[in-house]
């Protein structure tokens, strides 16, 4: 019977099969795809353009950084700039690794937490309507927007208050209320089915069991997502108002004190001062380029949807 | 016969009002004790948010009515310090004009931008996504590399644009991208072009990915000719939560440039050219440690940016109807 079937419409078929391959969905042309093609990689080059440039940089010896006319590729690729940036940090009183250090246990402390309470906040206030449940979130909302600037002052006199200045904590606790994270996980726990919840405490699951069962395996692609930006303001806070032992001292602000500041560049250690754009570039770049490639198979394996 | 009705206690509009007030607790008591367990999910999140963000918010706004120099208590000064900043602060005004022209220019195109590449990535075949999308997220992500800029704008022959331009001729010497008035603002707004596909643009990656497939095939029957037509009547309706969240990204990034100016054009900039609010704020916040005043800035910063939310936020829910 099924073969039958499909000897009789197999005219039907390839044609269907043929157009399926050709465009991705029925309503594309031909001439859409060739003028997203073009916008993509004239745009792709203004972006890529200078971040190529910065890795070029680099490798490039002193002679070839003030040539003129300048080039953009590198001809005789150097490793002066990065050795001399290691010479020069191993030299300092406190040793290269104990920034490296600090900055990864400030990165790792601050976002392990942040995504842990955040997450526990964004189920409740989205899975449940309780007293205050919307108008708190409504409140973070607002909170978006704001750029550090306007909390400073009175953060530091809380956290001095607190007895956390010049220490990890100064940095790591105030991150954890990093409202962009609650958000994003709100948003996507929003799309977890209330009825896979509703059956799950129908079985007798508590409201700690839904969380840790249920709803993080479910929420891994926000997970990541948080992560990548909590990363990210992170990794490049030098915090210098915040902690001044030198030996708690992150990264970014250790570098900055070698190249100069960016509107007095040492000259003399221009190719350190590549070599260092280069450091600070590829963590958070090589990062989100490993959890880029989590979050799509997670949202493919991902796949219930209500 | 009123006078019953008065000496009745149950019945007068007061009495009415609080009976009806002491169900509505009585009945939000009950729902609280029910969610209990949810307080304890959010408390962490919660207290750490109100004594982080949301306290100093209060205090900001508190501050911008004193005097404050950190070292003696804040002293009540009225609205003193907006006085000052409107009537008496030639540089705030110029601030004030610099940020506008910032916010109209890059909120909007960065906004725009931001969700045109993402839809087109999406249209890509999956294996180039990858790729594409961190082509045009690596500059937001790379952090301070926008300092490369420096080099490309340089106002030395040794200046990548310079000496592009000269080698064929369109200039004769070397343009002072930096530091000449004329074209300070146009080089800063394309650096914060460059880097204005921030998190909104991930939002809508994510966004795009998720409509349901189904959806499509339902708008293909009911006659949708071409991908625009799709994008207007699906998939835009079915992104508003991502749309008005790329909204507060954008102008959250377009209010507060002000790193981007202070590390290609200097503090202060030539002719305060590309001096913004934020700039200025930093000044008195951290230069002159005249707290007071620097509180009233950011609480103007923040009510414009709140406003221009809302507004867009009235916008966005219009898209697709």
């Amino acid at each position: 019977m099924a073969i039958a079937t499909r000897k009789g419409n197999f005219g039907v078929q390839k044609t269907r099969k043929k157009r399926s391959s050709a465009v991705l969905r029925p309503n594309r042309s031909r001439s859409g795809d060739v003028f997203i093609w073009f916008m993509l990689a004239i745009f792709g080059f203004f972006f890529a353009f200078p971040l190529i440039f910065a890795i070029n940089n680099a490798f490039k010896p002193l002679n070839e950084l003030f040539l003129f006319p300048p080039r953009l590729f590198v001809i005789n690729p150097t490793l002066n700039n990065l050795q001399d940036l290691f010479i020069i940090m191993s030299r300092s009183w406190v040793t290269f690794s104990r920034y490296v250090f600090n900055t990864v246990f400030i990165t790792a402390a601050g976002t392990i937490g942040h995504l842990l309470v955040a997450s526990m906040g964004a189920y409740a206030v989205s899975k449940y309507e309780f007293p205050g449940s919307k108008m708190f979130f409504n409140l973070v909302i607002i909170t978006l927007m704001f750029s550090g600037f306007v909390t400073a002052i009175p953060n530091f006199l809380v956290l001095a208050g607190l007895g956390w200045i010049d220490t990890y904590w100064a940095v790591i606790i105030p991150h954890f209320a990093f409202p962009m994270g609650f958000f994003l996980m709100k948003q996507f726990i929003d799309t977890v089915p209330q009825s896979l919840i509703e059956s799950a405490k129908i079985d007798g699951a508590k409201e700690w069991m839904i969380y840790t069962r249920i709803v993080i395996p479910l929420i891994k692609p926000a997970m990541l997502t948080g992560m990548i930006f909590s990363v990210q303001a992170l990794w490049n806070n030098p915090q210098a108002n915040l902690i001044y032992t030198e030996q708690l001292k992150t990264l970014p602000f250790a570098l900055s004190q070698i190249v100069g500041s960016p509107h007095t560049p040492n000259i003399a250690r221009a190719g350190v001062g590549a070599a260092v754009t280069l450091v600070m570039m590829v963590v958070p770049i090589t990062l989100f380029v490993v959890a880029q490639s989590n979050i799509l198979k997670t949202m493919a394996n991902s796949g219930i949807k209500e | 016969m009123a006078s019953v009705t008065a000496t009745a206690p149950t019945s007068t509009p007061f009495s009415r009002y609080m009976a009806r007030k002491r169900v509505q607790r009585a009945y939000m008591w009950n729902e609280m004790k029910k969610h209990k367990t949810l307080y304890l999910f959010l408390a962490p999140y919660a207290i750490l948010f109100t004594v982080f963000v949301v306290a100093p918010v209060g205090v900001s706004i508190f501050f911008s009515f004193t005097y404050f120099n950190v070292l003696e208590a804040p002293r009540f000064i009225g609205f003193q310090n907006y006085l000052n900043l409107f009537l008496a602060d030639d540089v705030f005004l110029i601030a004030i004009r610099n940020t506008l022209i910032l916010a109209l220019i890059t909120g909007p195109v960065g906004y725009i931008f931001a969700f045109l590449f993402a839809w087109f990535i999406n249209e890509l075949p999956r294996y180039l996504r990858a790729f594409v999308t961190l082509v045009f997220y690596a500059p937001t992500i790379a952090g301070a590399a926008f300092l490369i800029w420096s080099l490309i704008f340089s106002g030395d022959a040794f200046g990548y644009l310079n000496a592009f331009l000269m080698q064929f001729g369109i200039i004769n010497e070397p343009v002072l991208w930096l530091s000449n008035p004329q074209f300070m603002m146009p080089v800063i707004i394309v650096v914060v072009l460059w880097m204005s596909l921030g998190a909104g643009f991930l939002a809508f990656i994510a966004g795009l990915s998720t409509i349901d497939e189904s959806l499509y095939e339902a708008g293909l029957m009911d006659g949708v000719k071409n991908r625009w037509q799709e994008l207007w009547f699906i998939t835009l309706p079915n992104m508003q939560g991502m749309l008005m969240f790329g909204a507060v990204m954008a102008i959250m990034a377009s209010f507060a440039v002000g790193e981007v100016t202070q590390g290609l054009a200097g503090f202060p900039s030539t002719d305060y050219a590309v001096h913004t609010v934020v700039n200025h704020l930093v000044d008195y916040g951290a230069i002159r440690f005249e707290m007071g005043y620097a509180s009233a800035i950011a609480t103007i910063l923040f009510l414009a940016m709140i406003y221009t939310k809302s507004l867009v936020g009235k916008f966005i829910m219009k898209i697709g109807r």
